[in-house]
């Protein structure tokens, strides 16, 4: 499944970031690289709010739609 | 002397640390060819001194923007004796990331392990020594913000000037070693500034800047071409090895707790960035702060401001005549210099108060909140969302709103982000709508003010909207952002942020302010003989010859056509000139009753409305040519504007006057 797909307080594991061109590679860099655990936060409206290790990441819906994790 | 560089995350504490290390001992310019701002800074240390450079924040040492690239060229090119890596011991991963990528360039790093505290809330527990070891470099804990382990980091650092101990040998699994030894080998010997292992890694990341240096270099395009079909995605293979290096290092040396604790952080935001509330909030937030600018800027400061102003020109004036000075030098100085750089000045109070408030809003964190809520209304009109953070530093200074579109790494979402900062009304024009304010709306000072802002932003989205549908199409790049802990303003970080601000406002009055108003005091005496000021004068016939211009837009006089004129040059010589048109030795009263018998309610709305958009500033514009690097761009940042500002100041005026205001 993709990121888009957890509501909030979800856990998941990131097993890849399948699209995005150049911000795939910030998004690695940022922590979000494969097998990393993340939370969601929120999941609403805009972009979404990821925790990784209590670190809060804004990202772009569209970005996130090419996340793709496993539900923990 | 020994330089010492500051490398670190946004939000690390890098800069609160470079204040607490320089005091007051620093000074801003520019990195050589770019507009990015440099801080340098010094301390004394046992007699020696040390040199320090704080360098741009950032999450990684690539070339994804200007601020990486200056940032890295320093760490090797500027070969600073001693890297300080701040690092943020409450978010110690990714933090450590950058340390990395400054571990595989050799840089001889001591890590300060900064905001201790908040790790210990977090209940995060660090085993400085054991990190210390696995790093290879020395890990010095400190709480920058509170000023504890600043002693030891200096001790520290200064050891390490004579005791380099980066000798940790990276592997990222044996095929990606294989062919960085394998280009190394070739680089070897090539003459390099580099460190060629850097240089063969950087390469096989795809590091544009790298690659550009040396695949034309015999032997390297052969090997870059053979690991392209060798199935490994060199590129993040490369930052998930970084990763796994980070992980066997926090497994040994780190304990953290497994469930995550709710912080405060957490709760503040379920209701500031709730998709009910949050947008109501900001703009309750933003409202206040003109609303306390108002208040406490000009009924309580501002006065003695005046009064003093006042009192130095009265000062200055009796004691010329006591000496008999010729008239003209009287003239100057009471009517030129101190009839308009205090006009300016008077404003000082109120720019303060402005730039407080911005200042503690962008150290709580809440900025990067306000991008976020605001990213829908921005994805609307086809903007990014970071663009908005550009736009609240423009409400300072269009020329920082800009450099801020830097991090904007989409050439579309820049240029649109540059184009329309100007709109963000600026600190150097707030001047004008106070003395409007004061002159025609004194009751409701702080809504006017409120909505003279809400104006220029809504015009700042209507062209994001229009020039992504007709200069700049495509699409726009994704949004990635960290919301940073909510942290409690530190007085000393919002007071010298603020300072420098304020202090730049008053080089200005000084400097180009001066510079303007004595030019158009010299226009305002010639030709010889004429009354000062007047009509007759070249700076009348100037303004007449400007005037019928604006006479649909109500406010066709040549006095109004005049300080448009200058405003070209700086916003705040509108009011400078108005008031040396208007009012001789300018204290805000005087020229307030002024500015009432020569404008209507209605004109001074028009005139506040081609004011607010009207052409930038020089500075702005040779800005705009500096971060295009197009005159064409700059030629257009300067038209436009005025004409969308004279056909609205018009537009305001014809229907208002139609309407019976």
């Amino acid at each position: 499944m993709v990121l888009t797909g957890l509501k909030a307080n979800d856990k998941c594991r990131i097993r890849n970031v399948s699209g995005g061109g150049y911000a795939r590679k910030r998004l690695y860099e940022l922590g979000l690289n494969s097998g990393a655990e993340v939370k969601m936060v929120k999941n609403d409206f805009g972009p979404i709010i990821v925790s990784l290790s209590g670190q809060k990441l804004a990202i772009g819906r569209g970005l996130a739609q090419h996340i793709v994790v496993d539900k923990e | 002397m020994y330089t010492i560089a500051l490398v670190g995350n946004p939000n690390s504490g890098k800069t609160t640390l470079f204040n607490v290390l320089t005091g007051s001992n620093q000074h801003v310019g520019n990195w050589p060819g770019v507009t990015v701002e440099k801080k340098e800074g010094s301390f004394k240390h046992k007699g020696a001194i040390y040199n320090v450079v704080d360098l741009p924040g950032t999450y990684s040492l690539g070339a994804y923007s200007e601020d990486e690239l200056i940032a890295r060229d320093f760490v090797i090119k500027g070969s600073p004796d001693v890297v300080i890596n701040v690092v943020d011991a409450s978010n110690i991963d990714r933090n450590l990331y950058l340390t990395t990528q400054l571990l595989e360039m050799g840089a001889n790093v001591v890590v300060a392990l900064n905001m201790m505290d908040e790790a210990t809330n977090k209940k995060i527990e660090v085993d400085i020594q054991e990190l210390s070891k696995d790093l290879g470099v020395p890990v010095i804990p400190t709480v920058a913000a509170k000023k504890s382990g600043i002693e030891d980091l200096i001790e520290g650092t200064i050891n390490a000037i004579t005791n380099r101990s980066n000798n940790v040998e990276f592997s990222y699994g044996p095929s990606i070693d294989e062919n960085v030894n394998r280009i190394a080998d070739v680089l070897k010997g090539m003459g390099f500034n580099y460190p060629v292992k850097w240089l063969a890694l950087k390469a096989l990341e795809g590091d544009k800047e790298i690659l550009s240096l040396i695949d034309k270099k015999e032997g390297i395009g052969d090997i870059l071409e053979s690991t392209k079909s060798d199935g490994i995605d060199y590129e993040l293979d490369i930052v998930d090895k970084r990763y796994s290096f980070i992980n066997s290092i926090i497994k040994k040396g780190v304990k953290k707790p497994t469930e995550e604790i709710v912080t405060l952080t957490d709760k503040i935001d379920k209701i500031l960035t709730s998709r009910l509330l949050g947008l109501p909030i900001f703009g309750l937030i933003m409202y206040l702060v003109f609303q306390l600018t108002f208040l406490v800027g000009s009924d309580f400061l501002g006065g003695y401001v005046e009064t003093f102003i006042g009192f130095i020109g009265e000062l200055i004036a009796s004691g010329l005549e006591s000496i008999s000075a010729p008239d003209w030098v009287i003239s100057f100085l009471i009517e030129g210099a101190i009839g308009g750089v205090g006009a300016v000045l008077v404003f000082v109070p109120l720019i303060m108060v402005l730039y407080f408030f911005l200042a503690i809003l962008e150290d709580t964190g809440y900025m990067s909140r306000a991008a976020y809520i605001m990213d829908g209304i921005m994805r609307a009109v086809g903007l990014h969302g970071k663009t908005f953070i550009s736009m609240i530093v423009g409400f300072g200074c269009n020329v920082p709103g800009i450099m801020a579109t830097r991090t904007l790494e989409n050439k579309k979402d820049r240029m649109i982000a540059i184009l329309i900062n100007p709109f963000m009304s600026c600190g150097a024009r707030l001047p004008i709508y106070l003395v409007f304010i004061a002159a025609f709306f004194p009751d409701h000072g702080g809504l006017a003010l409120f909505i003279i802002y809400a104006v220029g932003i809504a015009f700042a989205l209507l062209f994001g909207k229009i020039f992504s549908k007709t200069l700049f199409k495509g699409e726009s790049s994704h949004f990635i952002m960290e919301l940073p802990p909510y942290r409690m303003p530190k007085a000393p970080v919002v007071l010298r942020d603020m300072w420098e601000k304020v202090w730049d406002f008053v080089k200005r009055a000084g400097t180009v302010i001066f510079a303007v108003v004595t030019i158009l005091w010299i226009l305002s005496v010639f030709p010889l003989g004429v009354e000062p000021y007047s009509q007759d004068s070249l700076l009348g016939k100037i303004g007449e010859f400007i005037a019928p211009l604006f006479a649909p837009a109500g406010f066709g006089s040549w006095q109004a056509s005049v300080s448009l004129f200058a405003g070209i040059a700086a916003k705040e010589a509108v009011v400078a000139i108005l008031g040396m048109v208007y009012a001789g030795v300018s204290e805000g009263t005087e020229l307030v009753t002024a500015i009432q018998a020569a404008f209507t309610p209605l004109s001074a709305v028009s005139f506040l409305v081609m004011t607010l958009l009207y052409t930038p500033c020089a500075a702005v514009i040779a800005t705009v040519k500096k971060e295009t690097n197009s005159y064409k761009w700059a030629i257009f940042m300067a038209v436009y504007p005025f004409i969308l500002a004279w056909v609205m100041a018009v537009l305001v005026f014809q229907v208002g006057s139609l309407l019976g205001f």
